[in-house]
């Protein structure tokens, strides 16, 4: 022992630093924080490129005009520049542009390919105007005039487009007022004759069509119906007189082209002289489609327009997802960790629910809607709405059904997390409890889930990230492309867990591979994307909060 | 295990309990005239094929201070959770022997075993507070027999913190969290909520061994606050520590009970050698 030392250290200095290398861990170090990198360039790198793609689609952008060397003269946004190979032997390589050019009622497309060595002249008109209308797509031209009630009222571009700021509001207004009229008010009057009719059939499923009950029923439905029809009357001519007013106004337009137009007040969403927008007028354009963006509905088969369903629907079944898929998920995983001897059994309840998490996602949405959806919302149909058979209520794919689809997805993610959140309960204070005359449930009450509870809530983290960005199960148990009505709203019984829904996940795929338009929707994937992870991000910014509160009151131990 | 170091001194009985042989404890005449609380008779215990106590004979006298002392994994913890049924939470614990608190068996089958553990409080090596305020943790025992008047949890709190001598420092934050106090403190409060129950022994497991010197200096004074009050059965490796808060003393070695008696007998003038050359630190 007292020697050694000494004999070490007169060994040759070579023979120690052959080891050294790894011995010290150096390749290791870079290794690992190697791996680290890429894993961050990654995900640094596809965050960046939906950020900078889905914060600028909103931005408007100046309109060019091309003239090209065959003639024809092209006006509308540059979406995109690329070079490609062309067949001319001289030059090999060229650069081409793909312009917004819009107008489809007119020209039959809305994009245009421009190679620039066709373009003879580039020029910004002052008053090249961009105008989103409610159908169509965009339009791009000139204005030349305003028509109030077949009167000319402006015949220069400066006066047209006075005249268009000076009505436009009000025009807008008009046509949301018909739009309210056609979807609500219309729906609530429909809804009254729906109850009626089914209040009728429910009576004549008890008793019979020959029953006096059913007489006096009948009586009923015919007064509302005759209610109904009158008050629909009122409504349809109430319509048609917006419409009506809203007709008298008319922009006259001209495309690039030279081609006239007239096009009506009631068309346009939102028009710009893009080429005159100062710094702050473009803010405000940028501003007033986030606006519309986040709170309006959809249209132009959901390429244009709002997202606000779709938001709605997300988080309400993320959130519903959630309160069913943690109680369950702790049930389980308390069973477990807590209750279970361990043996094989166990090991391989723990192995199969850990496989389960592999299963395709799809798999589970076929499971959903075959139990679900067929089975167990078909028998509530049965037992419960007998009357709108066979229009199914519950029958279908629901907001219920997609969330408890996804709460089955996302269980083994929670019944994971809190097992490990179980077992990294020190024993001691499980032991505490017990000598303290606790009993294992009481000690499991008091003790082990308020000390687990930070725990389940990263599985309940976890699950709700998976799940909102689920959407391969969601297309069959209930997501839809576009739904008329939200699952939530002033209604009774306020929450309407059988509707079907719109989620921003199918939202974007919906926009990116089923579009008829897909080159204009393709920003809008960026946009909605960018939104659907800020979503995501925020309702987890929540979760986390809740946790650190838990963490701070349960696990603080100091010793 | 082995003796590391074999004694200089030649000592058999060591060498054959290695060997697997067991005799009979050296119990001191004065244990005989005291009044038993806790009597153990042929206790044997085994940790699935491992057997981990040996035949242990012994009584522990009512309102004094007895201490298990022993190398590691004598069983000295072993025997302490046995008094409380904290081994049975492991299911390859076998036992057969028998174990009576003031008279009643502790193993027998129709004993519930809750009501058993409310009558026994225990103190644990590490200081175990449960994650909530220092005042839900004192009378954490009441709260689960569901004792709801908020007078009598009070008093029984105020009380119990009194008792473990940690009122002064804990009154003017009962409702903070426990996990917030010092090791020692946190310590004292697992004695207040030992004894909160007014149990009828006090199982203390190394209750020191976590703690700093002065910490430690401030559970010692209150154990010997609490005796007479209270029977304590302390495990400690620290034989000083066992010299100054015990009345009694148990020498353990490889799960058999060797030596038991008076303390100041077993650390000046031990019957058997073995026992004279563990206190004296010449093994273990």
């Amino acid at each position: 022992m007292s020697s050694r030392p000494l004999e070490k250290s007169v060994r040759p200095r070579r023979q120690r630093s052959r080891v050294s290398l790894f011995a010290q861990g150096e390749p290791m170090i870079w290794l690992t924080g190697g791996g680290l990198a890429v894993a961050l360039c990654m995900i640094i790198g596809l965050l960046l490129l939906i950020f900078c793609n889905g914060i600028a689609t909103l931005w408007p952008a100046p309109v060019p005009q091309f003239q090209t060397s065959a003639g024809s003269v092209y006006m509308g946004e540059v979406t995109r520049a690329e070079s490609f190979r062309s067949n001319d032997e001289k030059v090999r390589v060229l650069q081409r542009k793909l312009v917004r050019t819009g107008n489809y009622e007119i020209s039959g497309e809305h994009f245009v390919w421009i190679s620039d060595h066709d373009i003879k002249a580039e020029t910004r008109p002052e008053w090249a105007l961009v105008i989103e209308r409610t159908a169509w797509g965009r339009f791009y031209g000139f204005p030349e005039g305003f028509t109030l009630g077949g009167d000319t009222v402006a015949s220069t571009p400066e006066a047209a487009w006075e005249m268009f700021n000076k009505h436009h509001r009000a025009v807008s207004e008009r046509r949301e007022k018909i739009r309210e009229l056609e979807t609500h008010e219309i729906g609530r009057v429909n809804r009254r004759l729906e109850t009626a009719r089914l209040n009728l059939r429910t009576v004549e499923l008890r008793d019979g069509k020959d029953s006096p009950a059913w007489q006096a029923e009948h009586a009923k439905f015919l007064e509302t119906e005759k209610a109904v029809t009158a008050k629909f009357a009122t409504l349809q001519e109430e319509i048609v007189r917006l419409r009506a007013e809203n007709s008298r106004y008319v922009l006259n337009l001209k495309t690039a082209q030279g081609k006239a137009v007239a096009m009506p007040l009631s068309d346009i969403v939102r028009a710009y002289p893009a080429n005159q927008l100062s710094f702050i007028g473009k803010a405000g354009i940028y501003f007033s489609r986030w606006h519309e963006f986040l709170l309006g509905e959809p249209r132009e088969a959901n390429s244009e327009g709002g997202v606000f369903p779709a938001i709605f629907g997300t988080v309400i079944m993320t959130l519903l997802m959630s309160l069913a898929v943690v109680p369950f998920g702790v049930m389980a995983a308390l069973y477990l960790r807590e209750y279970a001897k361990p043996g094989l059994i166990v090991s391989a309840v723990r192995i199969s629910i850990n496989n389960l998490a592999g299963v395709p996602s799809i798999v589970f949405g076929v499971f959903g809607l075959g139990f679900f959806c067929y089975f167990i919302g078909a028998s509530i149909d049965e037992l419960f709405y007998a009357s709108s058979l066979p229009n199914p209520t519950f029958g279908k794919g629901g907001i219920l059904w997609a969330s408890l689809t996804l709460a089955l997805l996302t269980l083994p993610v929670v019944i994971v997390a809190t097992e490990e959140a179980l077992s990294a309960v020190p024993n001691s204070m499980r032991e505490g409890s017990y000598a303290c005359g606790g009993s294992k449930w009481q000690t499991i009450k008091r003790i082990v889930l308020p000390r687990a509870m930070p725990g389940i809530m990263t599985g309940m983290i976890l699950a709700m990230a998976r799940g909102a960005g689920e959407v391969a199960p969601l297309m069959l148990v209930g997501a839809v492309k576009l739904a008329p009505e939200l699952p939530v709203d002033s209604i009774a019984p306020f929450v309407h867990a059988e509707r079907s829904f719109m989620h921003l996940g199918f939202h974007i795929y919906d926009l990116g591979f089923q579009s008829q338009n897909s080159e204009a929707a393709k920003p809008m994937v960026f946009t909605t994307t960018l939104l659907l992870i800020v979503l995501i991000f925020l309702l987890n910014l929540l979760a986390v909060r809740l946790r650190s509160r838990l963490r701070r009151k349960f696990v603080s131990a100091a010793f | 295990m082995d003796i590391q170091n074999p004694v200089k001194k030649k000592s058999n009985r060591l060498a054959e309990i290695a060997a697997g042989k067991t005799f009979p404890t050296e119990t001191h005449d004065v244990l005989k005239s005291e009044e038993p609380l806790l009597e153990v008779s042929g206790f044997n215990l085994s940790y699935g094929a491992k057997q981990a106590l040996f035949d242990i004979n012994m009584i522990i006298p009512k309102g004094k201070v007895t201490a298990l002392v022993g190398p590691s994994g004598c069983g000295k913890s072993t025997l302490l959770r046995s008094i409380n049924r904290i081994n049975d939470l492991l299911s390859t614990v076998r036992i057969n022997g028998e174990m009576k608190l003031n008279g009643e068996p502790v193993y027998a089958p129709a004993v519930d075993v809750i009501e058993l553990r409310k009558r026994m409080g225990m103190v644990f090596q590490k200081p175990n507070p449960f994650p909530m305020s220092v005042y839900e943790n004192v009378i954490y025992s009441l709260r689960i027999d569901g004792e709801r008047n908020k007078s009598v949890l009070d008093e029984v709190c105020e009380r119990s913190l009194r008792g473990a001598a940690i009122w002064e420092e804990t009154k003017d934050r009962l409702n903070e969290s426990a996990l917030g106090m010092s090791g020692g403190q946190q310590q004292r409060l697992c004695i207040a909520r030992a004894i909160a129950a007014e149990p009828e022994v006090l199982l203390m497991d190394e209750p020191c061994s976590a703690l700093d010197p002065i910490a430690t200096n401030k559970i010692e004074d209150l154990i010997a606050d609490l005796r007479g009050d209270y029977t304590i059965v302390i495990v400690t490796h620290n034989m000083q520590q066992a010299a100054r808060v015990s009345d009694y003393t148990a020498f353990m070695y490889l799960g058999r009970l060797i030596e038991y008696g008076p303390t100041s007998t077993i650390f000046q003038n031990p019957h058997l050698q073995e026992t004279q050359d563990y206190v004296t630190g010449r093994f273990g």
